[in-house]
């Protein structure tokens, strides 16, 4: 057995998304000493995702200011399991590292709902946040023929961004009706800077067709998507696309938090007013504590940082910003809620688990995600139900058991790593 | 009281509730199975498996090769997702003293009639090309074979439900004794026979059995095809496993029919709580990369813990418990109940029928503990 590096600090944040970088910083500022682990090979999370290796300009800054901080920022570490009290273990292009904290900030951001219907397997039918991903990387657009379909304001963003990038977007299709709009764009107008950011996506994004109450119920294709069928206005309506990007809203990362025993409230993580979890020293922030965009989760992260600096007074002062902010988060749920009629577009044999080829109809004898999981290995693959469980929670009402170490694939040789002596009788000293 | 009232009512549905319903049913005998999960929650749902012909002792022995062959006879019926696949164990030898064990057991079956075969180095390096070169040999039993234990536990509950047998699942047993079963929502059943088959958990519903848990750890890796030919046990296990209060780790490995791998095996007792314990689990996969050192490589996906109800000398409780002749123990399988849920059931239900069994009862009977322990005093 070999030991692994170790990293010891006063404060730890898990995530270096906006959430995470801020709360960084605000810890550093008080004088502790910290480290960012995240799992990208850069910083930014999901909205600040670098692009071709270049560091997104909203990042560089505060890069810069984490670094005179002195933040270690551990690039390309996941965080796969906790080892012992205050030791997590990660997975990094270096091999295994211990990272030993007294206090614990996770920042580990939200993921995208997917929703199965028929030919949502094809190639080239694909999360609207990774196609974005995708492309911020490297793959060409340009040209390419596209449509947007799902729910929320990430379908607008991305589609913005693609367009910028050259791709061609046939149609925008979101599912939520017209008055919850609405009403929606009245709690926006209260919100100047939300405001401003509909006003410019906007603009970006003159002369595409979008469509409310919209929603698609397949796509078809031999070896990649060639056109899908949208449901709009008490029609089917076949479009012809090289791409079909779906975003259903986002899911919260809770599993590592779950793993540690914070207790969660209706899947998100419980906090009380300075981000602070069910258990001591453990703190959360950003998209884990609710679905609530860029701003609200740097406002928590600020929070979550000074109060693990033990800086409650200063938190205090993003309190009436933080609660304004997440009364529009609160908004955004209600707005894009997920209408009833998605969960019929599933058929038989539509496969729900990809990573162990499950259909719908073989998940729809079972009573529990539990049975699901023991009986069909729905959840068991490589993604461990992070796309199913989102999926069958949504259809079929299932709530998520316990969350199983690692908590990502990890190699065994990682999982072997020694990290303190081990005590027990190993035939080999028989 | 027509619902409730029954010859046989079986407390737990985990495999051995389950092949005791299925053969109770097939008696024509009426049965009512209860569970306190929907699930099965206990051993059944975290074991590796593997059907294997043990021979710690001549009970063992006898009980695991009447299993073996009742697996093999059930093969053609049983459902794909049960996995089951006959790709035997190989016994492995690291140095001279496990070959002279290898050899001893290798005589041992073939006294018993069970085909097993000695293997040489050169052997060993052809069978399984991914164990580290130099191994002194290994003995390999080609009849023993692997199963996913939650499906083939619950075919077998589906065949007692289907020849008649009552399923109540989801609904805790609180007591039991004098031909009684009280529900916790209340309810009870009355029955010639009850089978205590509650695993671990029997000795709270039946004073005096002796069971404890052992705790074990399990990791199941991504699909590598073609890694793994047979299920692979290090002869050293023997060494480990004997000694019935120390914790240990063994190198055990399983090929699954989708090509994932298996790894244990870790023993614990005292440990009460389902957490990974991290110690083990290194000194287990320390373990298994010295015999097969690319498995640092491999992709681990879950890592999970089970309990084994151990029983002192290590062979099962099948019969009448000694306090009331009601009640039938079927628990105290430890690490084996997956091979010898089988052959329990047919033991049990010779005994509630008066048949004669196949395999003398009498070593599984719960009253030997007591004599046992008469004689240690
Ligand atoms: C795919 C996707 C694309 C998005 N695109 C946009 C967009 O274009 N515009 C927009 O306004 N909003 C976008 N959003 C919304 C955006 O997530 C939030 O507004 C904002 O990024 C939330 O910040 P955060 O710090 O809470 O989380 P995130 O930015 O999600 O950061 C969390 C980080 O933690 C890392 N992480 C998680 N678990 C671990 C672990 N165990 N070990 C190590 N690292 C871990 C993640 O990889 C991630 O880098 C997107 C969301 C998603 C899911
Ligand atoms: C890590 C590990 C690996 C193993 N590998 C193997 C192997 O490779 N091969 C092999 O043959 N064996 C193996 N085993 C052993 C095997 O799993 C067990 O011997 C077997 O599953 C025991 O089955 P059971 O039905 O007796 O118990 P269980 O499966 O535990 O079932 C007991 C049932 O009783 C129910 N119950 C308990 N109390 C009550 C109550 N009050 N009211 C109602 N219901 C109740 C429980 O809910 C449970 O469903 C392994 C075990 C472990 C832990």
């Amino acid at each position: 057995m070999t030991s692994a590096a170790k990293t010891e600090v006063d404060t730890l944040v898990v995530g270096g998304g906006p959430a995470g970088m801020w709360a960084a910083l605000s810890a550093a500022e008080c004088g502790m000493r910290v480290a960012v682990a995240d799992d990208n090979p850069e910083m930014g999370g999901q909205v600040w995702r670098a692009e071709l290796a270049k560091t997104a300009p909203e990042v560089a800054g505060l890069i810069q200011k984490l670094r005179e901080a002195g933040v270690q920022l551990l690039a390309g570490t996941q965080v796969v399991d906790q080892v012992a009290p205050g030791v997590l273990l990660a997975e990094g292009d270096g091999g295994a590292s211990y990272l030993g904290f007294g206090k614990l900030i996770l920042a580990t951001g939200a993921r995208e709902q997917f929703l199965p219907f028929p030919g949502w397997t094809l190639p080239r039918v694909i999360g609207a946040g990774g196609l974005q991903a995708l492309v911020k990387s490297g793959l060409p657009v340009r040209g390419k023929r596209l449509v947007l379909a799902g729910t929320g304001p990430l379908l607008l963003a991305v589609a913005a961004y693609l367009r910028a990038h050259g791709a061609e977007i046939a149609m925008i299709c979101e599912q939520a009706s017209r008055s919850a709009l609405a009403s929606f764009g009245a709690a926006l107008l209260r919100q100047p800077e939300k405001l401003l950011q509909a006003l410019s996506l906007r603009k970006a994004l003159t002369g595409i067709p979008l469509a409310l109450n919209c929603w698609v119920v397949a796509a078809h294709g031999t070896v990649a998507v060639e056109g899908i069928d949208i449901w709009h206005e008490g029609k089917v309506k076949r479009i012809a696309c090289e791409y079909l990007a779906c975003g259903f809203h986002l899911v919260p990362n809770t599993e590592l938090a779950t793993l540690l025993g914070c207790r969660l409230v209706n899947g998100y993580v419980e906090v009380d007013e300075f981000q602070r979890t069910s258990r001591p020293g453990i703190f959360c922030a950003g998209e884990p504590t609710g679905i609530g965009g860029l701003e609200l989760s740097v406002v928590e992260g600020k929070v979550a940082g000074l109060a693990a600096a033990g800086r409650e007074k200063a938190a205090r002062k993003f309190f009436r910003r933080r609660r304004m902010l997440g009364a529009f988060a609160r908004a955004m749920d209600r707005t894009f809620a997920l209408r009833p009629e998605l969960k019929n577009l599933v058929e038989a044999e539509t496969i729900v688990c990809r990573c162990e080829d499950v259909s719908y109809a073989q998940l729809e004898r079972e009573v529990s995600w539990r049975m699901a999981k023991l009986m069909t290995r729905c959840g068991m693959g490589p993604c461990q139900g992070r796309i199913c469980g989102p999926v069958t929670k949504f259809l079929l009402g299932w709530s998520p058991d316990s969350v199983r170490p690692p908590l990502f694939p990890v190699t065994v040789g990682t999982l072997a790593h020694s990290f303190s002596g081990c005590n027990v009788d190993d035939n080999q000293e028989r | 009281m027509s619902d409730t009232s029954c010859d046989v009512v079986i407390v737990g549905a985990g495999i051995v509730g389950s092949a005791c319903a299925c053969e109770c049913a097939h008696e024509g005998l009426r049965v009512a199975v209860i569970d306190q999960d929907a699930a099965p929650g206990g051993a059944t749902s975290a074991a590796m498996g593997h059907i294997v012909v043990m021979d710690d002792s001549e009970a063992q022995f006898a009980l695991t090769r009447y299993s073996q062959v009742l697996w093999y006879k059930l093969r053609s019926e049983l459902p794909a997702d049960a996995e089951y696949d006959q790709c035997g164990t190989i016994w492995v030898a690291s140095d001279e003293e496990e070959m002279t064990e290898a050899r001893r057991k290798a005589a041992n079956y073939g006294r018993g009639g069970v085909p097993a075969q000695l293997l040489t180095t050169a052997d060993l390096e052809r069978l399984e090309p991914k164990l580290r070169k130099g191994m002194a040999g290994g003995l390999l039993v080609p009849q023993d074979s692997v199963l996913y234990p939650p499906a083939a536990a619950r075919f077998l509950l589906e065949r007692a439900r289907e020849k008649g047998a009552r399923l109540h699942l989801g609904r805790p047993v609180e007591k039991m004794g004098r031909g009684r079963v009280q529900l916790a929502d209340g309810s009870e059943f009355s029955a010639a026979v009850i089978v205590n088959a509650a695993g671990t958990w029997a000795p709270a519903l039946t004073v005096g059995v002796n069971v404890t848990k052992r705790k074990g750890h399990l990791l199941i890796t991504d699909r590598h095809p073609g890694f793994l030919r047979h299920e692979l046990v290090e002869l050293g296990y023997l060494k480990s496993v004997a000694s019935f209060t120390s914790d240990s780790v063994a190198f055990n490995i399983q090929p699954r029919k989708t090509g994932q791998l298996l790894i244990g095996s870790s023993r614990q007792f005292g440990a009460d709580t389902k957490e990974v314990d991290h110690a083990v689990l290194r000194a287990m996969l320390a373990r298994a990369q010295q015999y097969m050192p690319e498995l640092g490589r491999t992709s681990a996906i879950r890592v999970w813990t089970g309990f084994r109800a151990a029983t002192p000398d290590k062979l099962p409780l099948i019969g009448p418990s000694v306090e009331d002749s009601t009640i039938y123990l079927a628990t105290g399988h430890e690490g084996l109940g997956i091979t010898t849920s089988l052959a329990t059931a047919k033991l049990m239900v010779d005994q509630l029928t008066g048949r004669n069994p196949e395999i003398p009862a009498a070593p599984y009977l719960p009253s030997r503990t007591v004599s046992l322990e008469n004689a240690h005093a």
